[in-house]
């Protein structure tokens, strides 16, 4: 995060003002007969597990641990234990800023509190033999208003930061967190149960044994995160390594890619079919690779013949990636992302609605990119004059709607053009450079089809 | 298939032969057992981890490498071997108890994948019973479990994870000797059977521990409370597996862009990752270094892309050496790209180094991944798709040629060995 803005210094005076009282409250509450020794163990624990926990990204691996031991503490050392412990939060081993850790602190203790009140007035009390299955309900409930309260804290300063609307940054956080939330939440019953199991009392070594499972979740999900990191990155590179055989088309790929999650985010897509679209943006010239490079740099008009292997290239990606088994909808966009709403678009001439949603999105990315970016033949256009080139376009070649919710897109975030080459050494073993005044038939610019299309 | 999830189709697997076996005869005598001594003790409870056990079978799970695994079933019968009290009432089921429940139980959790039409992965049913079987003896059948009332809170958590990490040894070396059929050496099975299992192997055990201690407080509810948050750590091991399968197809289908490109011969990049990885397995490398050099023998012709003419038949053998070294180091840079697969890139770069240069007396440095590759690329340009033998004889005979010098002596012979095993190269 850069620096706060006043109003979010505002939102975060609130917010830790409004948390101030209750560790007061707590300690003088304390004489009522907290119990010591309990607490101190939980709260060492706190520390490292919550020191543990708030490293790396933002997904379900990250979910901060201290949770289970906020949670593990209902039981042992009621509401007001409860928010003690939270101050601990203060003394994380993490470098942050101090206005973060205080932030931080007060949002955890505010979760602590509203958790206490659900617990205690859902009828929850100490553990004993029986107390189950009746506990379960307060426990949950406890477990939940932690959730929100945490989730609509944390949404609050990132959408006041940000600038991004509130609904929208709580169903993210949310989203992702719900299931771990729940699962970590039950670590810390098992913690509780087992600490203090009447009779044979395990005590702080119930650490031990719950620590063992909650760690290999934790280390389960980072080697998901890390795979799926390296799976992101490996795709995008071999992609740009790809594009080296085609030197006007670097970084295309990726860009298709960037603007068709743009479009889809606008028109309300779902979250996993984003990540598939992703991919196809990606993918979705990866046929061209088929299409013979003297086709691909011939100057001037193509024959009908050399017309058709062009249009055949998106059969072509679609051969290569359908053993991908996870792009699923993600073919329709590569096998048709060169369709026309009027029908004249090819490989199979498809028409309205016919066309896949996946492949009217990438069209118009697609399309986009291309007139954005220097060709060798042309200088690249201005954005606002490139989408005023696609409006224009809407209704004949391209959904009308996408088209909007790209403009709506660009406008609010912004576009950047041209991205470094990845691989700029690879210049000198690269085919020969283009013959000054020469050009290359552009099959994605909107323009050029038209052209291509009336020498057949 | 990958061979990385290869089953063992081929013959020759005593190993898994004999823990099916003993399986077999363990399940049938717990069974009968049980039945001659009047039935369960407890029945109430027997029926409910039994139900919970079966359950646990229905949603098993396939981890990296083919593995199937059932964690909720694993964890509620250990659960089941380790519990002392329900409520604070004694239960008294022997170490058989365990087994026969656990065996009647997986019986039932089969049914469905039967009528589904998956089969059902007979060695890990057997090892999962062995494993049971081998905690249950150990803890109800030593007196162990009587020692266990009187110590202190510390000491029973010390004995559950002492029990739970002898669980998971039994498990290694049982997973090692069932796999041993591919060639490799033992050793180098049993550190990746290990490598693979501590992770999920240990949160099983412990939460199969926190359920038995936990049910003296909670009584049954331990079960499906406290297998919430394994369930949560399986779905994160699928979506890695899945992942780990994507990454793979993903890398196939990419490496197929110089077959597209007219650089190289159809089929061929994939040839050369099969036999690698089974010429890899049989000299005892990792999983983690099998998956690198699969990795590297899908992309080891990607350098080609940056030619302007294509090699004809994209045969690397017939280019001069300087020439497969400049693909070689083009394609490594690619890879390097990724930020996240240099060991990859490494065995690339060096795929086209000799084995040892004339007056470089001990020249090893090379990484066997990248001698594998060297041999195993040359043999498949050589031979192709051709099925002749004596096609396959001659390329062997060349490659013999070249040993010692071109190609490394020991990655040679474990082609041909793994040639002549196998049917498939």
């Amino acid at each position: 995060m850069g620096p706060l803005s006043s109003r979010a210094r505002l939102f975060v005076s609130a917010v830790v003002l409004a948390a101030a009282p209750l560790p007061v409250i707590a300690a003088w509450q304390g004489h009522a007969g907290l119990r010591l020794r309990d607490l101190i163990a939980l709260s060492l624990l706190f520390v490292v597990t919550d020191s543990i926990g708030t490293r790396g990204s933002r997904d379900l691996a990250t979910i901060a641990l201290g949770s289970v031991t906020a949670m593990a503490a209902l039981p042992l050392v009621g509401g007001w234990g409860a928010i003690l412990l939270a101050c601990t939060c203060a003394f994380d081993y993490d470098p942050q800023p101090a206005i973060k850790r205080l932030f931080n602190t007060s949002q955890m203790v505010l979760a602590a509190g509203g958790s206490a009140l659900a617990y205690s007035l859902l009828g929850g009390r100490e553990i004993e033999v029986g107390s189950f299955p009746g506990l379960l309900v307060p426990f949950v409930a406890a477990l939940m208003a932690h959730c929100v309260i945490n989730g609509l804290l944390v949404a609050s300063i990132v959408s006041i930061h940000q600038g991004v609307p509130l609904r929208i940054v709580f169903q993210g956080t949310m989203s992702g967190s719900v299931a771990g939330y729940f699962g970590y939440g039950l670590f810390g019953l098992m913690l509780a149960v087992l600490w203090a199991k009447p009779g044979a009392d395990v005590g702080p070594a119930a650490a031990l044994l719950v620590l063992l499972p909650l760690f290999v979740a934790r280390w389960a999900y980072e080697q998901y995160a890390e795979q799926q990191r390296a799976y992101d990155r490996t795709v995008r590179t071999l992609i740009a390594a790809v594009e080296t055989k085609d030197l006007y088309t670097r970084g295309h790929s990726e860009r298709v890619s960037v603007a068709s999650v743009l479009i889809a985010r606008e028109i309300g897509m779902r979250e996993d079919r984003v990540d598939s679209l992703r991919y196809a943006g990606m993918l979705h010239d990866i046929g061209k690779l088929g299409v013979p490079t003297r086709v691909l740099q011939k100057t001037g008009r193509l024959s009908p013949e050399e017309f058709a292997t062009v249009q055949l290239h998106p059969m072509r990606g679609l051969e290569m990636v359908r053993e991908i088994e996870f792009l699923d909808e993600a073919f329709a966009g590569i096998m048709h992302h060169h369709e026309r709403l009027d029908g004249m678009g090819y490989p199979m001439g498809l028409q309205g609605d016919e066309i896949p949603e996946f492949a009217r999105v990438i069209a118009v990315a697609d399309a986009f990119d291309s007139m954005t970016t220097t060709r060798s033949y042309r200088g690249a256009r201005s954005v606002e004059n490139a989408l005023v080139e696609l409006r224009r376009c809407a209704g004949s070649q391209f959904e009308p709607h996408m088209v909007e919710a790209l403009i709506a897109a660009v406008e609010v975030q912004g576009w950047e053009t041209e991205t470094t080459p990845l691989f700029p050494t690879l210049d000198q073993v690269a085919p020969d450079p283009m013959p000054v005044g020469a050009r290359y038939y552009d099959h994605d610019d909107p323009t050029e089809y038209v052209a291509g299309r009336n020498a057949s | 298939m990958s061979p990385l999830v290869r089953r063992l189709d081929d013959a020759g697997s005593t190993g898994l032969l004999v823990i099916t076996a003993a399986a077999g005869m363990l399940a049938v005598t717990s069974v009968a057992v049980t039945a001659s001594h009047g039935g369960f003790v407890n029945p109430g409870t027997a029926l409910a981890f039994g139900c919970f056990i079966a359950l646990g079978e229905v949603v098993r799970i396939t981890l990296p490498g083919g593995r199937d695994a059932a964690p909720i079933a694993l964890a509620g019968s250990l659960a089941y071997a380790l519990l002392a009290h329900v409520n604070r009432d004694d239960v008294e089921h022997d170490a058989l108890q365990v087994v026969a429940v656990v065996t009647l139980a997986m019986l039932v959790g089969v049914l469905p994948h039967i009528v589904a039409r998956r089969a059902p992965s007979v060695d890990a049913l057997a090892r999962r019973l062995l494993v049971v079987g081998f905690v249950a003896a150990a803890f109800r059948g030593t007196g162990l479990d009587e020692r266990t009332q009187g110590l202190p809170g510390a000491g029973i958590a010390i004995v559950m994870i002492c029990i739970v990490a002898a669980s998971l040894g039994v498990d290694a070396l049982l997973a090692a000797a069932a796999r041993l059929a591919d060639g490799a050496p033992f050793l180098a099975v049993l550190r990746n059977e290990a490598r693979a299992l501590i992770g999920i192997g240990s949160a099983i055990g412990s939460t199969g521990a926190l359920i038995a201690l936990a049910a003296t407080i909670m009584g049954m509810w331990a079960l499906p409370v406290f297998v919430i948050p394994l369930l949560l750590t399986q779905f994160a091991f699928r979506r890695f597996s899945a992942i780990r399968a994507t990454s793979l197809q993903t890398i196939r289908a990419l490496s197929r862009v110089t077959e597209l490109g007219g650089y190289t011969e159809t089929g061929h990049s994939r040839r050369v990752s099969d036999l690698a990885v089974a010429v890899g397995r049989e000299l005892g490398m990792s999983d983690a270094e099998l998956l690198d050099l699969e990795y590297a023998a899908l992309m080891h012709d990607i350098g080609q892309l940056s030619l302007a003419e294509p090699i004809p038949g994209g045969a690397t053998v017939v280019a001069a050496p300087n020439e497969q070294r400049r693909i070689a180091s083009l394609g490594a840079e690619v890879i390097r790209q990724t930020g996240v697969l240099d060991d990859v890139a490494t065995m690339v770069e060096q795929q086209a180094e000799p084995y040892r240069r004339a007056h470089d007396t001990d020249h090893i440095d090379i990484p066997l991944g990248s001698r594998i590759i060297k041999a195993v690329n040359a043999y498949d340009d050589l031979v192709g798709e051709s099925p002749e033998v004596s096609r396959r004889l001659e390329a062997l005979e060349r490659l013999r040629l070249g040993m010692a010098y071109e190609y490394d002596p020991r990655v040679v012979d474990s082609l041909a060995k793994t040639i002549g095993r196998s049917a498939r190269f």
